[in-house]
């Protein structure tokens, strides 16, 4: 499924004194297979973009297309059609381990399941959880029937994320998906989400506020700030002005500023902003 | 002076069924001199919080004894653990559950006001501790309509309103936004060297680990290992078995020595990475 937005606006609060413009003018296409991300200061538009792509905020104006779903603000409205998009586009929003509440693992996703198929039998829902809970790390045989509680933070985070993939999204999009977490439980949870990507989800979309996390694990990026999409395009692409990048109140990733770094001490040379390439085109160099 | 010491020090949580599981603090012996600045690390379920908790007496030890200034937080001087709580403030992880009242000014007073302090003393308190938070604006702010690094450091200016000695900051940054993080790491840097603080800085952010005094290392509720930034950082086989990993520069650099790129591998900083990269290409 591609996801098309044309002149995007959203305004919250709108009519009272209070009104602030969340969107402005937004614009953009996230193809099928892209691995996304979304960075921009907190206040910049991020987390009601994303929002808008399962309808969990309506477009007020604008054209929004994902896959054969129109969300545009002229389209007609079919909430038949609406619980279709939020099944195959799953949503995992910031802390999402504060959102389990049943007492064992295997309800907690099941409860997911349950909202989109009501109909589906007991064997049905059993399997689909326990393949759920399977893609993301957790063996159904020993985490079903314990209580999300008595989790670490990391296992809790991917019980929430089993209960999401449990309808199987074709986009998967997640806010901070590692925020809070430690080392460890983070670099898991970016190893589990590319595994996602290859087997499960052909889109994944994440907003992040960790540059290097984006120099590395995405193909594509949207810069957001004051509503606006303030540039877009490859890792490489959207760091390559250091000062725009400052302006915008941003980190550089840490090869990108090793880049920029070596550029000015007269080595130049073209690398994709990821670790590994960086590491090849040095070693290129050094061979000479 | 000696801020905090612990002495052989032990805490388990008591499980439904009465029955104690492994400890979370288990035979912490540590010294923490006045004025320093501490961070905590470990992986989660460590014992890290559990530890903080155990320096303000939230939490009082199944064994060894934690003194705060020299003063036992277990004794029969009930006042003698109001005065130690008053000395160590603490700012916890989420900065949406630790206000009180829906006015900033008013929010800061709620401590001033429980242990009896007289109204002008009070305000002076709240000018000072906005001030020293940089939040002198939002006095008169509704608390909700604050940014998250904004409610970390009206937290801090709450804590700071007792006039404590100690600030402990349990994971205070992880949920905040890059900019939301330094604002808080500036007050509380600002606050360990302009008034001398000593500020214990529970966190998973290795960056703000190196710039610290001294690193603990907790593991499994023990301390396996201290010492300042270079010698923690420069033990990378512990830092790996503690589920925790190097300041980002520091992790290139590995790699880049396996690559055969660079030679020095001590590096804790994106400059130092930087000029060595340049000096071993500028040898070819």
């Amino acid at each position: 499924m591609q996801i098309v937005a044309e002149k995007l606006n959203f305004v919250y609060n709108k009519k009272t004194k209070f009104s602030v413009k969340a969107l402005d003018e937004v614009s953009l296409t996230i193809e099928e297979g892209d691995f996304f991300g979304i960075i921009g200061h907190t206040g910049s538009g991020k987390s009601t973009f994303i929002q808008h792509l399962n309808a969990l905020v309506p477009v007020q104006e604008g054209i929004l297309k994902v896959g054969e779903y129109d969300l545009s603000s002229t389209a007609k409205k079919d909430k038949k059609a609406l619980k279709k998009l939020r099944s195959k586009v799953g949503m995992v929003f910031q802390y999402p381990e504060y959102q389990l509440f049943e007492d064992t693992v295997f309800k907690d996703v099941a409860f997911g399941y349950s909202n989109f198929f009501p109909e589906a039998t007991k064997e049905e829902k059993s399997k689909a959880v326990c393949e759920a809970l399977r893609l993301v790390g957790l063996d159904p045989e020993e985490y079903a029937e314990r209580s999300p509680f008595e989790l670490s933070g990391g296992q809790k985070r991917r019980v929430a994320i089993a209960g999401v993939i449990v309808t199987r999204p074709e986009i998967l999009v997640l806010d901070e998906p590692v925020a809070g977490l430690d080392p460890k439980g983070k670099r898991e949870l970016m190893k589990l989400l590319h595994l996602l990507h290859e087997k499960e989800c052909k889109t994944i979309i994440i907003v992040s506020h960790d540059m290097d996390e984006v120099a590395e694990n995405c193909n594509k990026v949207a810069v957001f700030s004051e509503g606006k999409i303030v540039r877009m395009g490859t890792p490489k692409d959207v760091f390559s002005d250091a000062e725009e990048i400052k302006r915008l109140r941003l980190d550089m990733p840490l090869t990108g500023y090793l880049g920029q770094t070596l550029r000015e001490n007269g080595f130049s040379f073209d690398f994709d902003l990821t670790e590994e390439d960086f590491i090849k085109k040095l070693q290129e160099i050094k061979r000479g | 002076m000696q801020a905090i010491s612990f002495e052989n020090v032990s805490y388990s949580y008591k499980q439904a069924d009465a029955e104690y599981v492994r400890n979370a603090v288990d035979g912490v012996t540590l010294d923490i001199e006045e004025g320093k600045f501490i961070a905590l690390l470990g992986a989660n379920g460590s014992g890290k919080s559990t530890l903080a908790k155990l320096i303000n007496g939230l939490l009082l030890p199944v064994s060894g004894e934690v003194k705060v200034f020299g003063k036992p937080t277990v004794g029969d001087d009930q006042n003698g653990l109001f005065e130690i709580r008053r000395r160590v403030g603490m700012v916890f992880q989420n900065p949406d559950n630790q206000q009180i009242a829906s006015i900033v000014e008013d929010d800061i007073a709620f401590g001033p006001e429980n242990i009896g302090i007289d109204r002008e003393e009070i305000g002076r308190r709240i000018d000072r501790a906005l001030k020293v938070t940089d939040m002198e604006a939002f006095r008169y702010s509704q608390v909700s309509r604050l940014s998250g690094g904004q409610k970390q450091r009206i937290a801090i200016a709450g804590a700071l309103a007792l006039e404590p000695d100690i600030l402990i900051l349990d994971e205070s940054t992880s949920m905040l936004d890059p900019k939301g993080r330094k604002e808080v790491m500036e007050v509380a840097r600002s606050l360990n060297r302009e008034k001398g603080m000593t500020v214990i800085n529970i966190t998973h952010y290795m960056d703000e680990a190196a710039e610290a005094d001294e690193i603990y290392l907790l593991k499994e509720g023990k301390l396996v290992k201290s010492g300042t930034p270079d010698e923690v950082f420069s033990d990378t086989a512990t830092i790996r078995e503690c589920g925790l990993e190097l300041p980002r520069p520091a992790m290139l650099a590995e790699k880049l020595k396996a690559a055969g790129i660079i030679s020095n591998v001590k590096i804790t900083s994106k400059e130092e990475l930087a000029e060595e990269i340049c000096k071993s290409l500028r040898k070819n």
